[in-house]
């Protein structure tokens, strides 16, 4: 029995479980890009009438929510649900009386994370091509990075959950980390204009990276830092992540 | 302790095997054998390591030490190779309340790698083997106990297991579903499949297992079949006195050496006798007149709580 094909049944068990609740998060895959492009894009944009570089406020932004939904797509998906498999309704403790093992279960977690990622960043790119935020064909072909980008959250945040005492811990961690980097990771304005001691800051977030990465590909924008740059961070930050996932799942489902 | 010749090959053998979560030792060097086809069961009370050693077979629990072999397989070694063969009824359901009866059994038998087509026809014959056709498409989360218990039986039977291991399968449930969990465990008996199965219930005990253990404070207290049990441990017949309110204490003394054994309870006084009525004789001879004096069988509860002790296991 090989793992992949474990790994993939994990996957499975995942996308079925989905099928119950796929309308209720369609719904919000397709309005919250359609409310933060009107809301943001058009209503704030219209007061940013110099753009932002060479290009409009609301060209500069939509790249930038799509790295942040990839965000928010994949810590949901590496949090709640993780602390229901292991805690609340301890269907991991049922999967592992099975042939699948720990490493199966994160693995298959994390593919099936990146499917859900994957398809969010896929909506946000059709609404903004249609509502013309941005070029539709740049937008697609950036959400492979936006898929990366999820990865980089989801795996640490994994591996956390993992042995998270309880649900306040995930709630600090939206509280202190992933709404922080959502406002100040370069998605509303440059990084640049961030008083100079914070910058380090914000460069050093995954979601910086991201945005960055999305945006060069979409704008075509050669950042001062190199694509391969955020790809190499972002690739390594999911790797670790999900090797450390690997050692707390067993340490708190192997007992 | 081997109590019945195992002619064929073990499907379980423990030896040394030893549980330890830090400081506390959950279980400590315990041998057993399980054999094909036996219902084996493990009793003790809370905390005596029923449930570190049903998981250490189930493949899911490291071992800390000692050996064990499960269907000649190694848990540490091959672990998903043993879990393949096992069916497991955990003490807690774990099952995904959102989704649906049928749902929950599916995905499980497609972590087995069953194909679509075998589960379709599998999950149903299931489904009536635990009576739950008529709720084949509801949602988990409302259904009573008895019905979650069930399903959980179905889903351990998915892969059509060598092995089933039971952690306390009816605890918590009415009698009627209690009940009809039995007859479906009877059943499976009859088939072949080998049943262990962990419990405090002793009239569970006696009603499903040809062998068990007695496990108490880590280690195994005693062994062998029900009816070896009483032999052992027990008298064939208890007589249970009751007096008014104040006059047990006299009595008590009055009653000295007229019972292999005598106990005092808060409510009652138990002799232990192998003939019961020469014992009510004896009593009424020496001028002891009860309220009630009742005489029964003695039961695999007097041989548990003679081994276990009855203060409260918390």
């Amino acid at each position: 029995m090989s793992t992949p094909a474990l790994a993939m049944r994990v996957v499975e068990a995942n996308a079925r479980g989905y099928r119950r609740v796929w309308k209720g998060t369609a719904v919000t895959a397709f309005l919250n890009p359609v409310l933060f492009l009107l809301a943001m894009g058009h209503g704030l944009g219209s007061m940013v009438q110099q753009g932002v570089g060479s290009v409009t406020y609301i060209a500069f932004i939509a790249p930038g929510l799509l790295a942040t939904t990839a965000m928010q797509t994949a810590a949901v998906e590496a949090t709640w649900p993780i602390m229901a498999g292991i805690k609340w309704q301890k269907t991991y403790d049922g999967a592992l009386a099975t042939p699948v093992g720990t490493g199966d279960l994160v693995s298959g977690t994390l593919i099936w994370i990146a499917m859900r990622t994957a398809m969010a960043c896929l909506v946000f790119a059709l609404v903004s091509g249609i509502m013309q935020a941005a070029d539709l064909t740049r937008m697609l072909l950036a959400v492979p990075a936006g898929i990366l980008t999820g990865l980089a959250f989801a795996a640490p945040l994994m591996a956390f959950t993992a042995v998270a005492k309880n649900e306040n811990r995930l709630s600090s961690i939206f509280r202190f980390a992933i709404v922080p980097m959502f406002l100040f990771s370069g998605t509303f304005f440059p990084v640049t204009q961030l008083p100079g001691g914070l910058q380090p800051i914000a460069y050093a977030t995954p979601l910086w990276h991201g945005v960055d990465l999305v945006r060069s590909i979409t704008l075509g924008v050669s950042s001062s830092t190199p694509a391969i740059t955020h790809v190499v961070y972002l690739v390594a930050l999911a790797l670790v992540g999900w090797w450390v996932a690997t050692k707390t799942f067993r340490k708190t489902l192997v007992v | 302790m081997q109590t019945q010749a195992i002619r064929t090959a073990p499907l379980v053998t423990a030896r040394g095997l030893t549980k330890r979560f830090d400081q506390l030792v959950a279980v400590d060097e315990i041998d057993f054998d399980i054999a094909p086809s036996e219902a084996f069961g493990f009793l003790g009370p809370n905390g005596a390591g029923k449930t570190s050693t049903m998981r250490m077979i189930a493949g899911v629990s490291p071992v800390t030490s000692g050996t064990l072999r499960v269907l000649g397989l190694d848990p540490a070694k091959q672990g998903s190779e043993l879990r393949a063969r096992l069916g497991v009824v955990p003490q807690q359901d774990t099952l995904d309340t959102e989704l649906t009866v049928y749902e929950n059994l599916y995905i499980y038998g497609r972590y087995f790698g069953l194909s679509g087509a075998v589960l379709r026809e599998r999950v149903d014959e299931l489904l009536d083997f635990v009576q739950l056709s008529d709720r084949r498409d509801s949602i988990v989360d409302p259904l009573s106990g008895g019905m979650k218990r069930r399903l959980t039986i179905a889903r351990g039977l998915i892969n059509q297991p060598d092995l089933l291991i039971l952690d306390e399968p009816t605890t918590g449930l009415d009698p009627q579903a209690r009940h009809a969990l039995w007859d479906r465990l009877y059943r499976l008996k009859q088939q072949g499949v080998t049943l262990i199965i962990t419990t405090h219930y002793m009239d569970e005990a006696e009603q499903l297992c040809d062998r068990l253990v007695v496990m108490d404070k880590a280690k195994i207290a005693a062994e062998g079949s029900p009816a070896e049990l009483i032999a052992e441990y027990s008298t064939r017949e208890v007589v249970e006195l009751r007096f008014a309110p104040g006059e047990q204490e006299a009595a008590l003394q009055q009653l000295d050496g007229l019972a292999a054994r005598i106990e005092e309870l808060p409510d009652r006084v138990l002799l232990y006798t192998g003939n019961g009525d020469q014992t009510t004789n004896d009593v009424a001879d020496r001028g002891v007149h009860p309220e009630a004096m009742v005489v029964r069988r003695s039961t695999l509860e007097d041989v548990f709580l003679k081994l276990t002790g009855r203060t409260l296991v918390e």
